[in-house]
Formats: structure tokens, sequence, C-alpha cells
């Protein structure tokens, strides 16, 4: 007879009869009974209402009656409060039972009622438990210290059982150390200030003891408190990885992978030139490798972090391309992600096999699975340049094998490849306008819109394509239309005599019907410039195109970070930081990597760079950044900072592009062109929707905001002005979330202008957007206090990061910090806050904002500043260096004839030559990442083949620099010539300009 | 950090049994699992990790089950998974004891064959299966006690706590029934560092059984070419030994060898190993000295990975006509290519066939083809297959005269076999010391198979 006796009792009156049954005398009627009881609340029968009769029967001898009423009081004790305190009593007494088995299973079943009432009643017997001598019942006591804090926090603060919880990290059982430290990470979770793990070289050493001996969830739990830490220096680290290195042995995955965590988080903190980071980085491919035998679903865990790991270190499974080969019986899911892989490690040495794989894939029957290979192809042929000509021709055969979703998707990928090698691939062009009929969904009909307009001038019969597009103009979905009504003045620009016609019809179309202000503004832009200045549309519309990313669907460097930081946890599978997907603050740390700190200078690459330049490896995300990005990911675009003068300059900047004949310009239009007729509604940020969709540069650009100078490279996607960026199958595409926002222009405005370049997002690379700290003030110098900094220019703002380092043995408190008078009046806008004491070994970030109005007086050098900073141990004094370009303001865009008689006027003896010698830039790329630092151009000349930048900045002082910067495309030297009324400002200023260049 | 809640649902998504372990997910949230599985299936983008609102589902299938995760945490997804297998995925092949419904009457079957004999048969780690023959709805049902207790004792709170099931099955039994609770301790192993093995077994004759297990995994594409061959060995132990054996086990490890100056010997690399608990893994880091004290009775050891190339041991050759609207012609040639000494035994070679064929036609120079409708298959199997040899199979099928509208794939053409005393990679037992403070000696045995893993060959 089995247990299944007990679910067939369904007739009424089933409640009443069990009651009686319960209260009966004889014990194996009363244990038939309660079974029952739990047989109903198994199938959701509601059975509260015995709750009296079964809690009386709690006291028995008989352990497995036992555990089916405790059972029972854990599903309904929070449905009846008052009567779960009858239970009280036994659950204490329980607690003294001389089974261990009984002491644990009270302990274990106490936490689990989430009753208020009781809980301070379970003090005692839980403080005696966590003293047990039993280890079974300590380790299932410590469990329940984060059980309790889960319903009382303060409770168990009171009662010190946090305390009595640290103690049991160094007790003499593996399992109950392992326990104990899962709760402690459990409650520090919740309690991101709280500094419960306070984790320093000794702990750790308990730790990495522990982790020998315990089972292999406790191995998981050491291993993912191990990642919580930062080592002091890359000694520790190293040592710790060490430690560590043995679990990658380990059968079960879930080991190997938070064994990975911490390699890959400690790895980050050791030289690339240290032997022992290139055994580290060989002993990590072949675990990797083998989680892809493991069951399906860890496999797709296995798969989600391994793209993480790539793109974070593309050296460790470089060699690995075939086993992400894609089998038969593969689930979709785990097929999907094994192509996405494949082409992050596409290369010129792998390609001819990719590629021919991708082909096999191309032809399978899953819809997804083959449109997702199509597209690798397309990302191969842009990846790897010397297998672009077999992708197109691999595409083409594609193409003629008719199937719809296959086309069109080679469609979308060929519009890529275009951009990529302009004017080498055009002869397909015929081809893929035989198949223009079967084209049905919007992305691949804005492609091949974009590729009739770009090359109309080839296409014989391109109005007629166009204009048969033009006849369900209503129809088509944004993304066309957008496409459509740029492809046209194209066009019309191209062939002006015989598409007159045309472009009025769909200009009309788009200003007229439409109700999208996206179109309609866009439309009223181009019909404004075409009738007002002809040349210029030409310029802008027809302007060269910025280079397409070789590698796509990066994930953003910081984001990258705090997701390597979350290997093996739902983030790395979702590819997003906890903050956008664990509900409110709470539980939400921001992780990051840590610095890399050498124990000794020397161990520092070389290349380590002039000063003020990031070294490619440093890593330091800020945590606002972070929450930034979260936002973004979540589709919030709340930008942290906005303001009028923001706005303002915004504009400013997208109208000096247009100007300066340059791209990605019309954003700034509506203010600049003036509207006909009054017929434009003052929208400003509707017609950038489309440059929106590109969300991940949206989040590299805001990111980009908190650092004071990042290089534009690679990514350049672009413009506004144009539809490509919205056509690019790069990023994703969310339409225009800013759209037709009111009230919110300000933002939009200060966002734009950034948009068109992003942070160089080669893989391995990482936190570009931080200016590394320098050293100020060493430990030795200052009682243990460590200082070191940079100083930032964010919207509007100069501030000085500082990062406080608390090396002593004591606690400090009471900072404060004042500057010397210096040459520009730099002066702390706000007291330094140190909220906290600083204990030891704590680390502490302050953004202090500058202001400069503070007295000035004339330093020698110009840029160097004296700070004092006190403490309750004494005050002391360092000099450091500001880099002059936070002092560049805003508004230092100066009118073009302005710019003319101010250059004439200075006079010739103080304009200041300087070469700027291996800079890889092109005119565009340079003007865009001077313009990012408040470098602003106002004309641009092409000049005998030689490019002339107009320049100018204005000092937070008011003093103008005009600048004239010679670029010869070819030649990576550059001649910059600066002119301003005081002469000593040029030497800093041409500082500047390296620094922000060569960034 | 871990998992919410722990629910096994039956194949409608209704649950059987659950277990509520934090008490932040509501318990009614699972009702939303089944229709989001349903709808991320039908668009095709059904992974293991679903989310609705703020609550997470991680989850598998299980035979006609589902077994799923809650949280609404940054979890440890890995974790999960791994815990969800620990618990329930029976392995394959794998024979149990204990019969199904009466989990009782198996618990005194299991103490009472410990003391009779020596050669209890049991495989695998995964706590369910340990405790019913098969996992399946109705065994969750009948044993819905048992099942209770152990979702008690697996997991505290989200943290998975002790899942060796041979320990478990120490102190959780339904035994309680006849049992006073003073009787029912917990056993020590439980918190140990050696938790998975008790003190006091006894044999009367000390034996230790060494199975060495190479799969090979083979992928060939549709012009013959090997895109991926990698060996994935495996040392499975049965071991019968009394007290708290020290074990060593030396193979013939490159890495080792080199270590100690060795080098003439043949040796083998293994590209990435993976040890079973018990294995001391700073030791092996260290020295390569696999050192452990095993469990009782079966367990795997360690596991391994080679990618060096190998010839394929058993190469197909085929080629598949269709011939629209009338038939399809089908030729394969298989080619034993190892010793000659070696015999293949159990080869079944399935060949993809299009789902409309009919009145199958076969020839063979030996074995026997059967046509598997249900799997679009033909199966031709040879029951030994001697190497050097190479054999013929012709089928032939028709087609329909009207084609179909769908678009099929191309299933692979599939191989399965066993060549026993042979390991592909060379890999060798050396020698396998057991000392126990009783001083008793021991003998150890050792076989060897390789057998086909995932052996796939691409068809055009």
């Amino acid at each position: 007879m089995t247990d299944s006796k007990y679910f067939t009792t369904t007739k009424k009156g089933e409640i009443f009869e069990l009651k009686a049954e319960l209260n009966s005398d004889k014990k194996e009627k009363k244990k038939e009974a309660v079974k029952k009881v739990i047989a109903s609340m198994t199938v959701g029968k509601d059975v509260s209402a015995l709750f009296p009769d079964v809690v009386n029967c709690m006291q028995t001898d008989n352990l497995e009656l036992k555990k089916l009423v405790y059972l029972y009081l854990m599903n309904y004790a929070k449905s009846q409060p008052d009567m779960a305190i009858m239970a009280v009593n036994t659950f204490v007494k329980d607690c003294e039972d001389p089974n261990p088995l009984i002491r644990a299973l009270a302990v274990r079943t106490m936490g689990c009622i989430r009753v208020d009432k009781i809980t301070e009643y379970l003090c005692e017997p839980l403080r005696k438990c966590l003293k047990d001598e039993d280890p079974y019942v300590r380790k299932t006591a410590a469990v329940c210290v984060a059980k309790l804090h889960d319903i009382n926090a303060q409770l168990v603060e009171d009662q010190g059982f946090l305390d009595t919880l640290k103690d049991l990290i160094s007790d003499s059982n593996p399992m109950v150390v392992a326990n104990a430290v899962a709760a402690l990470s459990e409650i520090a979770e919740s309690h991101p200030s709280s500094n419960l793990l306070d984790l320093n070289p000794q702990s750790i050493n308990k730790l990495l003891t522990a982790l020998n001996e315990c089972t292999e969830w406790g191995q998981i739990f050491i291993l993912d408190c191990l990642a919580n830490y930062t080592p002091k220096d890359d000694r520790e680290a190293q040592s710790i990885c060490e430690r560590v290195t043995p679990r990658l042995s380990h059968a079960n995955s879930a080991v190997v992978l938070s064994a990975v965590k911490v390699l890959m988080k400690f790895m980050e903190m050791l030289s690339k030139d240290l032997d022992y980071y290139g055994t580290l980085l060989k002993k990590l491919a072949p675990p990797l490798v083998t989680l892809l035998s493991a069951e399906p679903e860890l496999q797709y865990v296995a798969l989600r972090n391994i793209n993480l790991i790539v793109q974070k270190r593309p050296e460790v499974l470089k060699h690995e391309m075939k086993v992400f080969f894609v089998k038969y019986n593969d689930p979709i899911y785990v097929k999907l992600e094994k192509l996405d892989i494949m082409i992050r490690l596409a290369s010129q040495a792998n390609i001819a096999q990719v590629l021919a794989e991708l082909k096999e894939y191309a032809t399978e029957v899953d819809v997804d699975f083959v449109r997702k290979a199509v597209r690798a192809i397309g990302r191969c042929a842009i990846k790897v340049e010397q297998s672009a000509e077999r992708c197109v021709s691999t595409l083409l055969d594609l193409i003629q094998t008719k199937v719809n979703y296959v086309v069109q998707e080679a469609i979308v990928v060929i519009k890529d490849i275009f951009r990529k090698y302009p004017n080498k691939y055009e002869s397909v062009i015929a081809t893929l306008c035989e198949n223009l009929d079967s084209l049905d969904e919007p992305e691949a009909r804005a492609a091949m819109i974009w590729i009739v307009g770009e090359y109309a001038e080839r296409i014989d019969n391109a109005d007629e394509l166009l204009e048969s597009f033009l006849e369900g103009f209503h129809d088509e979905s944004t993304q066309v239309q957008l496409q459509l009504l740029t492809a046209i003045v194209k066009l019309f620009l191209k062939k002006p005599t015989e598409t007159q016609e045309l472009v009025q019809q769909v200009l009309s179309l788009a200003t007229q019907d439409s109700d999208n202000p996206d179109l309609r503004d866009r439309g009223y832009i181009y019909w404004r410039l075409l009738s007002t200045d002809p040349v210029a549309a030409k310029e802008v519309v027809l302007a060269e195109k910025p280079l397409i990313s070789e590698e796509t669907d990066l994930i953003e460097p910081t984001l990258l970070d705090e997701l390597i930081c979350y290997i093996g946890t739902l983030a790395s599978v979702y590819h997003k930081p906890p903050s956008a997907f664990v509900e409110g603050g709470r539980g939400v740390v921001h992780k990051s990597l840590p610095p890399r700190t050498a124990s000794s200078e020397s161990t520092e690459s070389p290349e380590t760079a002039p000063a003020g330049a990031p070294p490619g490896e440093q890593l330091d995300a800020v945590p606002t950044q972070g929450d930034l990005l979260g936002d973004l990911l979540n589709l919030d675009l709340g930008p942290p900072v906005s303001g009028p003068p923001l706005a303002a300059s915004a504009v400013q900047m997208g109208a000096v592009d247009l100007l300066g004949g340059g791209l990605d310009s019309l954003i700034g239009a509506p203010s600049f062109v003036a509207p006909p007729a009054a017929a434009v509604p003052a929208n400003l940020g509707a017609p950038m929707g489309s440059g929106l969709s590109d969300l991940f540069d949206l989040t590299s650009g805001v990111g980009t905001l908190s650092g004071s100078y990042v290089a534009p490279k690679a990514r350049l996607r672009s413009g506004f002005g144009h539809t490509e960026a919205s056509l690019s199958r790069a990023a994703p595409a969310v339409g225009h979330p800013e759209a037709g926002t009111p009230g919110r222009p300000g933002r939009v405005l200060l966002l734009i202008p950034r948009l068109t370049w992003s942070s160089p997002g080669g893989p391995g690379r990482c936190g570009p957007s931080e200016s590394p700290l320098q050293v100020w003030l060493p430990a030795m110098k200052a009682k243990g206090l460590e200082i070191s900094g940079t100083f930032t220019r964010q919207a509007g703002t100069i501030s000085m990061d500082l990062q406080l380092t608390n090396k002593a043995l004591q606690v400090m408190t009471d900072f404060a910090i004042q500057f010397n008078r210096n040459s520009f009046g730099l002066a702390p806008a706000a007291p330094l806050q140190v909220h906290a004491p600083l204990s030891p070994t704590q680390t502490v970030e302050i953004s202090l904002p500058l202001s400069t109005a503070g007295s000035v007086m004339k330093t020698e050098p110009l840029n160097s500043l004296q700070v004092a900073v006190k403490n309750n141990i004494d005050v002391f004094y360092f000099s450091t260096l500001y880099p002059l370009h936070i002092l560049f303001v805003e508004d230092g865009k100066m009118d073009r004839q302005m710019f003319l008689a101010t250059w004439k006027d200075i006079p010739n003896e103080n304009e200041a030559q300087f070469q700027i010698r291996d800079c890889p830039l092109n005119a565009e790329a340079v003007s865009s990442r001077l313009q990012s630092s408040n470098i602003f151009t106002v004309a641009r000349r092409n000049v005998e083949g030689q490019d002339m930048l107009y320049q100018s900045l204005k000092l937070t002082n008011g003093i103008w620099v005009l600048a004239e910067l010679r670029i010869q495309p070819g030649n990576p030297s550059f001649t910059l010539s600066l002119k301003c009324r005081a002469p000593e400002v040029s030497q800093h200023v041409y500082q500047a300009y390296e620094t922000i260049l060569k960034n | 950090m871990s998992a919410s809640a722990v629910f096994i649902l039956d194949v409608k998504g209704k649950p059987l049994i659950s277990r509520n372990y934090k008490g932040d997910v509501a318990m009614s949230e699972i009702d939303h699992f089944m229709p989001l599985l349903m709808q991320r299936e039908e668009e095709g983008a059904l992974t293991p990790l679903l989310s609705h609102g703020r609550v997470h589902f991680l989850w598998i299938k299980y035979s006609n089950l589902y077994l799923v995760a809650t949280t609404l945490k940054n979890a440890n997804a890995s974790l999960v998974y791994s815990f969800l297998y620990k618990i329930v995925e029976a392995e394959e092949g794998h024979t149990a004891v204990y019969k199904a419904s009466t989990v009782l009457a198996c618990a005194q079957e299991l103490k009472g064959m410990k003391d009779i004999q020596g050669d209890i048969v049991l495989t695998s780690d995964w706590v369910f299966s340990e405790y019913f023959k098969e996992l399946e709805e109705e065994s969750i049902r009948d044993n819905f006690v048992i099942v209770y207790e152990l979702l008690d004792e697996l997991m505290d709170f989200g943290f998975p706590q002790t899942t060796d099931s041979k320990i478990l099955q120490e102190y959780i039994t339904q035994q309680g029934n006849k049992l006073e609770t003073g009787k029912s301790r917990v056993p020590p192993t439980v918190t140990n560092a050696v938790s998975w093995r008790s003190e006091g077994i006894k044999y009367k004759k000390n034996e230790v059984f060494i199975d060495v297990i190479e799969s090979v995994n083979l992928l060939v594409n549709a012009n013959g070419s090997v895109l991926l061959s990698e060996i994935v060995g495996s040392i499975k132990l049965k071991v019968f030994l009394s007290g708290m054996p020290e074990l060593r086990l030396g193979l013939n490890d490159r890495v080792l060898f080199e270590l100690t100056g060795r080098s003439k010997n043949k040796s083998v690399e293994l590209e990435d190993v993976k040890f079973h608990q018990c294995v001391r893994l700073s030791r092996f880091d260290n020295d390569r000295t696999i050192s452990f004290i095993p469990p009782d009775g079966d367990f795997e050891l360690m596991s391994y990975r080679l990618s060096t190339q190998v010839k394929p041991l058993i190469w197909i050759e085929s080629v598949i006509e269709k011939f629209s609207h009338s038939r399809v012609e089908i030729m394969v040639k298989a080619k034993g290519q190892f010793k000659k000494q070696s015999v293949a035994n159990g080869v079944e070679i399935s060949v993809p066939v299009p789902s409309d064929a009919d009145s199958p036609r076969f020839k063979t120079s030996v074995g026997s083809a059967k046509y598997v409708p249900e799997k679009n298959t033909v199966i031709w199997s040879i029951k030994s297959f001697p190497g050097g040899k190479e054999y013929l199979m012709r089928a032939h099928f028709g087609l329909p005269s009207v084609e179909k509208e769908e678009v099929e794939g191309r299933p692979p053409i599939g191989v399965k076999f066993e060549i026993p005393y042979f390991t592909v990679s060379g890999i060798q037992v050396r020698y396998m010391k057991i000392i126990e403070k009783s001083g008793y000696q021991a003998l150890p045995w050792v076989r060897y198979i390789t057998q086909s893993g995932d052996y796939q060959l691409r068809t055009s």
C-alpha cells in the first residue's frame, strides 16, 4: 500500500472527519490522519481549519509524525499567527532533545515560521543551538540566523547573532563554516553597507582551508564569497588564485563556474607580464570546454558565461573554435548561443572553417537559427576583411535559394557589408534588386531602400524602384518611411533633374500627412535644407559615412566588467546587471572588477602611457555609472545630469557640426534652421528617434559623461541626419523611446552629440571612460593615508575624484580639504564629505566638486595645484597637476566671423606651433573627439588634400584660445597652431590636445 | 543566493509537490510557469530560464515531470541547475535495486544485502532515483511523505545541504514507522569532512572493480572531413571495501610522467580532468596524485577529456539519393578502423530517411537492417564487427508522388558501438593502492571499454 491512498478521500465532510481522527487516542490513527491532512495540503486544498488539531499532535516521539506536523506548521503558521504561538513550547523543548536530529529539525522549522510574534521566543533556543556540540545542529542553526534576519533584522542584530555567526566561520567543522558563509553572504547581500563579511587575509585563509574539505555546495558558497573580496595586491591575488585553481577539476559544473568567477576577477589584478598570468589563462580553457558536455541547461549557463569571458579575455578560448560547432540534436537555445560565440571567435586563422559551418547552418530548417546563421556570415565579412569576398558570394548563393527569410536576412547584412567596404561589392546590386518584391519585413525593406538611395547613381531605375515603395508610404513602418525619405532626398541630390516631383511627393507625405514627429521633423529639415542651400544639403546628406565597427553586439565595457563579477548567476545569463531585474535597491550591490595594484611598481606594464591616459587594463567602475547602465537597460532613459546650460551647449554642439560641414548634425537643426512658416513644432527631442535606437551607443555615450576624455574609436556609427544608425543591425532596435516625450528635451539633447561616437570597444579592453587614478599622496608620507585621484569635467562641473585609503592601523575621521591659491581659482565647491570613519584597509571614493571662484595666483607651472588634507591624525600636503581641459567651458564655440577677426587680431608673435605625432584618427574623428572635451570645430577646409580644422575653446576665466589643426590624410602627425592673448597657456592647451587625442 | 522554492510539476504544469524554502515568492506564482513556457516555446525562444514579472523560473524537464526552482534574486544559476539534476536525474542504464513504491522494503533490503552478499548494484548519485526506481508522477504521489522529508534535508533556506543519497538513506527512511525517535540519529558522516562514506562498513571479501570507459564524440561534415573528434573518458569504481580505506590510483598520465621524469613509457595527455568530491583536488594540482577515500558502492571517480584527433573508429561513407516523387536510394559503407584483434560489439548505424518514405527494401553484406518509421531512420545492426573489415548496406524506399510541403531537416547518420578490452586514448591503470588501517589485502580489478559517444556524420 502506498501513500497515494491518502489522496483518495475527497468526499464531503472530510475536514470534519479528519478532525475526529486527529483527536483520536490511537497513535496509528493519528498519524494516518496527519498524512491525509498533508496529502490534502499537497494537492492544494485548504486544511488550515485543522490547525489546532494538528498542532496538538506535535508532542510526539514519532519522528515521521513530527516532521509532518512541522511541515504543516510551515505552511499554515502565517495564516494563523495567533495559534502558531501554541507551537513555541514544543520548539523550545525540541531544541533541547537529546537527539541532534530533533534539535536540528526544530531549529530548522522554527526559522521557516514567518510569524513576527513568535520570533522573540525563538532567540534563546537558537542561541543554544548555535553553540551545540553537534555540528549538524550548528550548521542548521547558522542558516536559521539568516532566516530570522529575513523576518526581523533588528532582532538578530540586537541579539548579537551576527557575531556568533561570524565566529562560526572559524568552526572546526567544514559544513558549519560553509553554511555560516552562506548565511552571512545572504544577509550581507540585503544589507550592502553592513560590512558583515569583513574579509581580510586571515578570514580568507580560513575560507580557503575550508574549501578543501566541505561539500560541493559548501565549496560554491565559499567561492562565491571569495569573489566579493578584493585582494590588497597582485601577490595576494595570485596566491588566492593558486588555491582556487584545483576547483576547476571538480565534477560539479557549478563549482567550476564559481571558481572561474574568482579567477576571472582576480586575474584583473595580475600583470600580463607575469608567467603565472599565462599559466592561469591556459588553465581556464579546458574546464570551460568540458562544461559543454554537461546537461543542456548547464551548457546554456556555461555558454552565456563563455560569451562574456571571450569578450573580456578573447585569448582564453581563441583556439577552441571547433567545440562550438553546432550539433544536430542540440536544443535551439544552445545552438543560438554557440553561433554567437563562433562569431566572436572568428578570425583570419579559422574563418574558412567557420564559413563552411555557417553555410551548412543556413540551410537548416529552424527559422531563427537560419536567420542568425545568415546574419553571422555578414558579421564575419565585416570582422575578417580577407573573408569578405567569400562571405558575399556565400550570401549571393543563399539569395538564390529564394527562401524568403534567408533572402531578407541576407539583404540586411549585405547593406552592412556595403557600409564597411564601400565601392567593392556593388556589382551584386542587380541581384538584390531582383528580390525587391519578396521583401516583406521592415528591416529588409529599409535595408534595400538604403542601398537603392545610396547607390542611386548606379541604378538606372532607382527612381522607379523608390517610387514603387512610395505608393504604400503610410502603411510602411516608421523605419521604412524614414529610410525612404532619406533615400529619395539622396536620389534627388544625385539626379536632381528627373526626380524633383518624387522628392516633393515624399516631403509632402512626410510633413503633411504624417503624425510621426520623427518623420515630420526630418522631412522639414530636408525641405528647409534643400530650399535654402542645396550645396549644404549635399554636404549633409551625402556626407561620407563613418566606418562601422567590426565587433557588434559587444557588451559595454563597464557592464561587461560588472557581469564578470556575476559569473554563474542569473545576471550572467541575462547579460544584465542584477539591478535590472532584482526588485528594489535592496539586495543590489554594484560590483566591479578590482583595479590592478601591483605590490611593486616595476611590474607595471611599460605601456602605461603618458600621464592622464588610462591604460587599457585599468578598471574602475564608478557605481553611478553602473546605475545608469542598469537604468538604460530598462529603457528608462534618465541621465543623471540635465540642465539649461547643458542643453544649450548641446544644441550648439549640434549646430557646430552643421557649419563645419560635418556629420551627425541635423539634431541641432530645428533651432538652427528656422522652421518654414512656423509649421514645425518646437519639439527639439523628436528628430533623434532613430539615433536613440542604438542603445549600446547610447550607453557608452552616456558612460563617457563621467570620464573626462574618451577616445572615439572604431565603433563610429553614423549619422543622425541619415538613418544608418537605425539601420545598422549591430544594435537592438528599440524604436525611439524619447520621441514625443515633451518636457525632457534638455536631457535628450544632452545625449545627442555624444551618441555619435562611442567608447573604444575592442575585446580585452575595458573601463575606458575612467581616467586612471594617480597616487597623489603615498601612504608612507601621510601616516597611512593614501590619496589618489584624478580630475574630470562632467556636464559643466569640474570635479576632483578622490580615493582615500586607510593603510594605517587606526580609524581615520574628521577629513577636510583645502587648496592653495592657484592660476585659475580652483577651489572646493563643497566640503570633503567622508561620511563614516575610515577603518583600516578601507577605501572610500569621493567626488569633490570644484568651482573656479577661488582666489587666483599664478602658479608655476601654470596648472599646478597645492592641496592640504587634514584628518584626525595630522595635516598633509601634496601638489599635483591638473589637465587644462577640465577648464574648457561648454560655450567655447566661437562664431565663424568672430574667429576670423580674432585670429587676425591676435599678434603673430603669440602664435605657437606644435606637432601632434602618431595620431591615427581622421579629421571627423578628431573633431568629434575634441568636441567632447569642449574644443569646438568652427570651420573646416580642405586645402590641397589637407584637412584644416579651425577650432576654438574658452577657459573658465574667459581666455579664448584659437587653433588651427592641419591633418594630412595618411600622415599620423598633425600640426597644431595656437593663438591666444595669453600665450603662456598654449603649451598646456597643446598637452590637453595630446591627451584627448591619444587617449 | 539560490532557490526560493522548488516545485515538481506534472507534464501539464500542475504542481505535484513543492517546498517553499524562503517564503519570498508567492507559491501561486508557479501558475504562470506553464503558460509562459508554452508561449516561449511557440515563439521559438524557449530557454531554461524564464521570468514572469520579478520571479525567475529555472527549470529542467525529467521524463514526464518538470522540476522548477523560483527565485527573486540574482541566484547562482549553475548551482540551481546542478541541484535540480542532483535531485532527480537517473543515470542512463543505471539499475537500482530498490523496488519502486516501497522505500521501506528497500531500505531493509539494502541493509540485509550489505551483510550477505557483496554485489549491490547501485550506480548513480541521483537522490530521488535512488529512492524510487524511476522518478515519475506516480512515484512522487506514492511517496509524498518521503519526498517532503528529502526536500527538507536537501536544501535549507535555498542552500543545498546534504545531497549524497547513500548517506541520506542512512537517516531518511520510512522506517520511522517502526523506530522510536530516540534511535534515529544523524550519521556523523553528514557533517564530516568525509561526508560521503560512513564508518563501520564491513565486507568479507575486499575488492574494487575499476571500469575505464571511453566515449568517442565525432562530428564529420557531409564531405567527409572531421570537424570535431574528442574522447570523453570516465573511470567508474565499484568499491566493496571495509573500514575507511585510503586509495591511490596511478594512471599513465603524461603530466605525471614528466613530473617524475619517466618519459620513456607510453603516456596519455589528459586535457581536462574532473573528479568526484572525494578526490583531494589540491593534491592532484600539486603532484598529480589521485588520492581519495571512496564512497561505498558505485560511483564515478573521475572523467577526463582529450581532443587528440584519432582515426574515427567506425568510418561511414554514404550516398543518399533522393529521386523526387519516386524513390530514395541509400548506400552505406561502414569500415572498422581499429586493430584487427579487436571487435566492435552491438554496432548500430542509424541512417535518416524522409518522413514520407514507404515500402522499404534492404540488402546487407552482414547484419540486419530495420526501418523505424517513428524515428524516420533505418537502423543497421551488426552484432560483431572486427577491426579492418568493411561492410555494405543498401536500402531502397518509395516516395509518394505528391510531395510534402514542410521542409525537413537533414539529420546526421549516427553510430553506436562498443569495443571491449581497448581504450582509444591508450590510458592505463598502472596501479590502485589500497591501504586500510586494519591491513587487509584487497584486489583491484580493471576493465577497459571504448564506446560511441555523440557520434554524428552529417549527410548532404
